[in-house]
């Protein structure tokens, strides 16, 4: 006799995939502005989660100053169209770009770094980002009040100006992502990602070119996060240097650490804990930043792997501790290696 | 000279930093942790020496200078618990977690911390009462040094030297540097490890608070951002003396100080900021070790 769990797992994932992407597509349908608005802010903040979970999730470098290259992209669209009229939808890939590079550029002496010497080096660079747009660099930035009248995005001479129609654009761009993420996960890189992870000499001595991967993981995570940029600076219209605020960067942090690391689905729930719970309920903005702390102290002491972390992970974190799994994970793999 | 002038104003600065990377250096002696927090008590101390120093105002019931010195005792001692506190919730049970895990649990504990700060004391500018800083000054070959400064650095020397001493020559300091060489093997020697740690956590948000209290002092003003900024600078001080470093901490402060005071002088204040991350990114890059640093940039 089959759980239902076991029959559920038989089915083949596509079908998840798709049924999901149909419930996205219709979730907003019922909604007002408002919880519209909510749901782009969260397509966005997970699309953040993924690029900073190639760096932190699969490479496991510590990098705290991630917000710099989404504010990067966010300048680099606003710049474009602000100063060349280019289309908004056409300054998405230049934004990629520019953060990517940036992403390369300053990565690229420090990354014989390590742990927390890593951490510490990341948020200056983030500071240092924020204080450069803040004091007007080439007097082109706007310095504090940063860059206004963007235009918004236009799709075949149609321009997107409600909620709904950015949150469909999200959804689009989002989906790509994580098919994306997802070939990359498994791909060579992407195990070569893990194995810098869990042991960087080994690695080296299997013939990788950790200094190669690691710049990799980097540049794409950066120039995703660039990407992220440019849809925020197409919706809002408005671009400050508080883009790239410590803050924001240790949102991403978390996202990444405390929904799981490395894992998928553990940025989707890290981003609902993170961002959206926040934005809905008012007393807890107010309170938010001791919610993130509270959060953080909390997960570290009971669940460090975060709450849906990938199964790599796990076992990596817990395994010198607790000789047996937990025993969640051992159901789920016997009917897979049953089947 | 101007030149004198601003290496004076930097020097002041400059011991704040030392202060307040005392505290960073001496965590990661013993624990290996950047404690990302003690930016954050630093803050704290500014607020608790304000409401301190209220109390103690309204009990003699005219405004003197001399209630700062039973302000900084208040300072010194509610600092200080807190930071114990912080130690036992949030890092004691991460002892043997790795070095991840440690370091977000600091970065979460900042993070409450400012929130209550905002959320208790506003988020507006607060300042200290008239009278209580000491005004006046005397000027030293053409430069101009206030009172306030000689205070500052009379206080900064005298708690660094003490520490100093404090560490090298008496037994609970030799057994701290035992500590942060290995755990282990001081608990063979018979080192109550957990009761060493607690006194590094008594004395490094000890010394922070009392500098956020000068600090706010000095500056007339401060709100809840206090922390994160100074927290980030002194840290580069640390680092730049050569993390787990006491003197180097000392003499890092100093440098930092100095640079900046000397770049936002005769370059532009605005860039000042900018001029310590650099400086931190170009050590951590050339020098991780820093100046005086024995230690070698380790694996994680």
């Amino acid at each position: 006799m089959e759980s239902l769990r076991t029959r559920l797992q038989k089915v083949n994932p596509l079908w998840w995939q798709v049924g999901l992407i149909v419930l996205a597509i219709l979730l907003p349908l019922p909604m007002g502005d408002y919880y519209r608005s909510v749901l782009w802010r969260t397509g966005l903040y997970i699309m953040l989660g993924l690029s900073l979970n190639i760096i932190l999730g699969y490479a496991g470098l510590f990098q705290l100053g991630h917000a710099a290259f989404y504010a990067l992209g966010a300048y680099t669209c606003a710049l474009l169209n602000i100063h060349f009229n280019v289309p908004i939808l056409l300054t998405y890939p230049a934004s990629v770009l520019v953060a990517g590079l940036f992403g390369y550029l300053l990565t690229r002496p420090i990354l014989h770094l390590r742990g927390d010497y890593l951490c510490i080096v990341t948020i200056a660079f983030g500071e240092v980002v924020r204080l450069v747009l803040v004091n007007n660099l080439f007097g082109i930035t706007g310095g504090a009040n940063g860059l206004s009248s963007i235009d918004r995005p236009v799709l075949f001479g149609m321009v997107l100006r409600a909620p709904i129609y950015h949150y469909y654009l999200m959804l689009f761009f989002l989906v790509i992502t994580i098919f994306a993420v997802q070939r990359l996960e498994h791909s060579r890189l992407g195990r070569a990602w893990m194995y810098v992870r869990e042991d960087e000499v080994a690695a080296e001595a299997m013939g990788i070119d950790t200094t190669r991967v690691k710049l990799l993981a980097f540049v794409l995570g950066s120039g995703w996060a660039g990407l992220a940029g440019a849809l925020y600076a197409g919706r809002i219209t408005v671009i400050s240097p508080d883009q790239s605020k410590f803050l924001e960067s240790v949102i991403m942090f978390c996202i990444v650490v405390l929904g799981g690391t490395g894992s998928i689905p553990g940025v989707f729930v890290g981003t609902l804990g993170m961002v959206t719970l926040p934005e809905m309920s008012r007393p807890l903005k107010a309170w938010r930043d001791a919610w993130l702390g509270f959060a953080m102290v909390t997960m570290m002491i009971l669940r460090p792997e975060g709450l849906i972390p990938s199964r790599r992970v796990a076992l990596e974190i817990r395994g010198e501790k607790e000789k047996a799994l937990p025993t969640p994970s051992t159901t789920d793999q016997a009917p897979v290696s049953g089947a | 000279m101007q030149f004198l002038q601003q290496m004076i104003n930097g020097i002041t600065i400059g011991a704040f930093y030392s202060l307040v990377a005392l505290g960073y250096t001496m965590v990661y002696g013993v624990l290996k942790l950047i404690n990302f927090a003690h930016g954050d008590l630093f803050m704290w101390g500014a607020y608790v020496g304000l409401t301190g120093l209220n109390i103690v105002l309204a009990l003699v019931g005219q405004t003197t200078p001399w209630a700062i010195l039973p302000a900084i005792i208040i300072v010194m001692a509610t600092v200080a618990l807190a930071g114990v506190v912080v130690e036992r919730v949030a890092y004691r049970p991460l002892r043997n977690a790795g070095r991840l895990a440690p370091v977000i649990s600091a970065l979460g504990v900042a993070f409450i911390l400012q929130s209550l700060a905002r959320n208790i004391f506003g988020a507006s500018y607060k300042t200290y009462p008239n009278g209580v800083a000491l005004a006046g000054g005397t000027s030293l070959g053409g430069a101009r040094v206030s009172v306030m400064q000689i205070v500052v650095l009379a206080v900064s020397f005298l708690l660094m030297g003490v520490l100093y001493l404090f560490v090298q020559r008496t037994r609970i300091g030799t057994a701290m540097r035992a500590v942060s060489l290995d755990h282990d093997t001081s608990r063979l020697m018979g080192i109550d490890v957990n009761r060493i740690i607690g006194i590094v956590f008594l004395i490094g948000p000890g010394l922070g608070g009392v500098a956020g209290m000068i600090v706010a002092l000095y500056y007339g003003s401060f709100d809840f951002t206090l922390g994160w900024v100074f927290g980030l600078k002194a840290f580069i001080a640390a680092i730049m003396g050569g993390i787990g470093n006491i003197p180097g901490a000392m003499l890092g402060g100093m440098i930092l100080g100095i640079i900046e005071t000397l770049g936002s002088g005769y370059l532009s204040p605005q860039w000042k900021d900018v001029i310590a991350y650099v400086i931190l990114i170009l050590i951590l890059i050339f020098r991780p070790t820093g100046l005086l640093g024995e230690r070698v940039a380790e694996k994680l």
